[in-house]
């Protein structure tokens, strides 16, 4: 689904002392399809900025459209519901959220809000688990009992058990072991392509800002900082210093070859080994022509 | 939810209420309590007025501010108001209002009593909104000290007390968030049945309660490795100590008991 904000600033608190402008003036589109990074300092307003994408919160000034569904400012916003179910939502840290006594169960709990059939579910449960690669045989299990990384996937199957067609992504691998990470990630790359999914991630990482998205959104103060491909932002060093954001160490490599060596290369998504061959075949070639 | 409710709540500013010893406070506090009960006239409810706007001007947080977080009690006192009006049937006929007889006694009892609901509300949120729930406690703890002569267990009593305050906003932090994800999840607190709104705070409780015993394990290892053990012998980080604003406050207070006596009637 297409989303855009117009002007979407968001207050906590208004007349209050405690009175705090989280978003100021946020303006920009996703294309349906996408994959959408989010990038920012801690309280930048990332949090806020995705709580709009399914009416959690409401624009305290401006107005969001996704697909046929329009939130505005100071006005009731008409089937939430059916926002809701289009825009699944996978919080930090998502496993606080089980409750259910079993896997089964908590997995089937958005589908069954949203009014969907008991064979429909049980399809779905089957398809959502075999995405998030959890064993058949946990799921007549309580969610309770199961290791961190597990539950953090129960509860990302009960995202997906929703069919959304927007999915939103709060730091999902947060707390979890490189390995565990990357599989997360990889696995929501694959969703992404086989559902045609509009994908939006908010990180920390700029290794998978760079890897996964197709779109990068900087955040800072709750403005927009910078907006652009992953290459034309990565590529701006200074910039991202200056709200203390780092360069994924690929990107520090292309910058320090063409510096040191002027070297130019090209990047196609290699890793540091693959760049330092490439760097000394480049800087070996030139020597030979002297 | 917690924008409207300030009941509890602390605003940090540089104020002499502020800077007022905890203890002070709340025995300064306690025998306003006791002394509103002794107004009987309007200048003695004038000088108790006086008193309480005073100090909630002397405490820096804003006064509208104030009054709006009064909201939900605002109602009640309206309540005591309307209920004493037309519940009360002596002295003169006042007026009558659609055929129903409003004595002068009921206006005047109505008035008074929703007066002092006012300014034990007052007196007692301007306590929260200026002391840290851990300077509440350690006062607390030690007006009882003399308890724990006869066995009583202040300090743990504290203790319970400052953990308890130290983890309601993290609770309401986590309310705020469970919620937020079972409402993506479809799940609808708003509207609905009474039953099936009493259902959909399953899914909410009981992650909280996983989340309280998980909490309360881990700090109780973290106590524990850190080596405490209750009260006896504790000293203290930081050690309540009156200051000149304490007796210069005492002096105002006595003065204030003082012109009461002077205007009741
Ligand atoms: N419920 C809330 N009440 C008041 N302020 C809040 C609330 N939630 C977040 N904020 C404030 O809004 C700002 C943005 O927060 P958030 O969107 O969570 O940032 P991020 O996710 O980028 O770390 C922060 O300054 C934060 O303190
Ligand atoms: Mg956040």
């Amino acid at each position: 689904m297409d989303i855009s904000f117009e002007h979407v600033s968001y207050i906590y608190q208004p007349n209050s002392p405690f009175e705090h402008r989280a978003l100021n003036d946020i303006t920009f589109s996703i294309k349906s399809g996408s994959y959408v990074a989010v990038i920012g300092h801690t309280g930048s307003g990332k949090s806020t900025l995705i709580q709009q994408l399914n009416g959690l919160l409401q624009p305290t000034e401006g107005s969001i459209q996704i697909g046929k569904y329009k939130l505005q400012a100071g006005e009731k916003t008409k089937n939430l519901r059916g926002l809701r179910e289009q825009v699944g939502v996978v919080f930090q840290y998502p496993e606080h959220q089980l409750f259910e006594e079993t896997v089964a169960k908590d997995i089937a709990f958005g589908p069954h809000n949203f009014g969907v059939e008991k064979m429909e579910i049980d399809r779905r449960i089957k398809e959502a688990v075999q995405a998030t690669k959890l064993p058949d045989e946990l799921l007549e299990r309580s969610p309770f009992d199961l290791s961190g990384g597990q539950m953090r996937r129960v509860a990302i199957s009960g995202v997906l058990a929703m069919n959304p067609e927007v999915l939103v992504l709060d730091e999902p691998t947060a707390g979890l072991d490189p390995r565990g990470q990357k599989d997360i990630m990889d696995m929501f790359k694959d969703l992404h392509k086989e559902k045609g999914l509009t994908t939006i991630l908010v990180t920390h990482s700029m290794e998978d800002a760079l890897a996964y998205a197709d779109h990068i959104i900087i955040l800072n103060q709750g403005e927009i900082y910078r907006e652009g491909t992953p290459l034309e932002i990565f590529k701006q060093h200074d910039a991202l210093e200056k709200v203390q954001l780092d360069v994924p160490e690929v990107m520090d490599f292309l910058r320090r070859a063409k510096k040191e060596y002027g070297v130019e290369i090209e990047y196609r998504g290699q890793d540091i080994a693959e760049l330092a061959k490439e760097l000394t075949l480049k800087v070996r070639g030139d020597s030979d022509h002297e | 939810m917690s924008s409207s409710m300030i009941i509890g709540q602390y605003i940090p500013a540089d104020s002499v209420i502020h800077r007022l010893d905890p203890r002070s406070k709340i025995a300064i506090i306690f025998f306003y309590v006791v002394i509103v009960f002794f107004a009987n006239s309007v200048m003695s409810y004038g000088v108790l007025t006086l008193f309480a706007i005073g100090s909630a001007l002397l405490s820096k947080v804003p006064f509208r501010y104030i009054m709006k977080g009064l909201k939900p009690v605002w109602f009640l006192i309206l309540f005591t108001f309307l209920l004493h009006l037309f519940v009360t049937r002596e002295g003169d006929v006042a007026f009558s209002l659609f055929g129903w007889d409003v004595y002068r006694e009921g206006l005047i009892q109505g008035g008074a009593i929703s007066l002092r609901f006012f300014l034990l509300i007052l007196v007692t949120s301007l306590l929260t909104l200026t002391t840290t729930p851990i300077e509440i406690t350690d006062a607390i703890e030690e007006l009882l000290g003399p308890l724990k002569k006869l066995r009583f267990p202040v300090h743990e009593l504290a203790l319970m007390m400052s953990i308890s305050l130290r983890f309601i906003p993290t609770l309401m932090q986590e309310t705020e968030k469970i919620s937020k994800a079972q409402a993506s999840r479809g799940v609808d607190f708003r509207t609905g049945s009474f039953k099936d709104r009493v259902r959909a705070v399953v899914p909410l409780l009981v992650p909280l309660f996983v989340s309280a015993f998980k909490r309360a394990e881990e700090l109780a290892m973290a106590m524990e490795a850190r080596g405490y053990q209750g009260g006896e012998g504790r000293t203290k980080l930081r050690e309540l100590q009156l200051t000149k604003i304490d007796v210069l406050v005492y002096g105002v207070f006595v003065l204030l008991v003082i012109a009461l006596f002077m205007t009741r009637s």
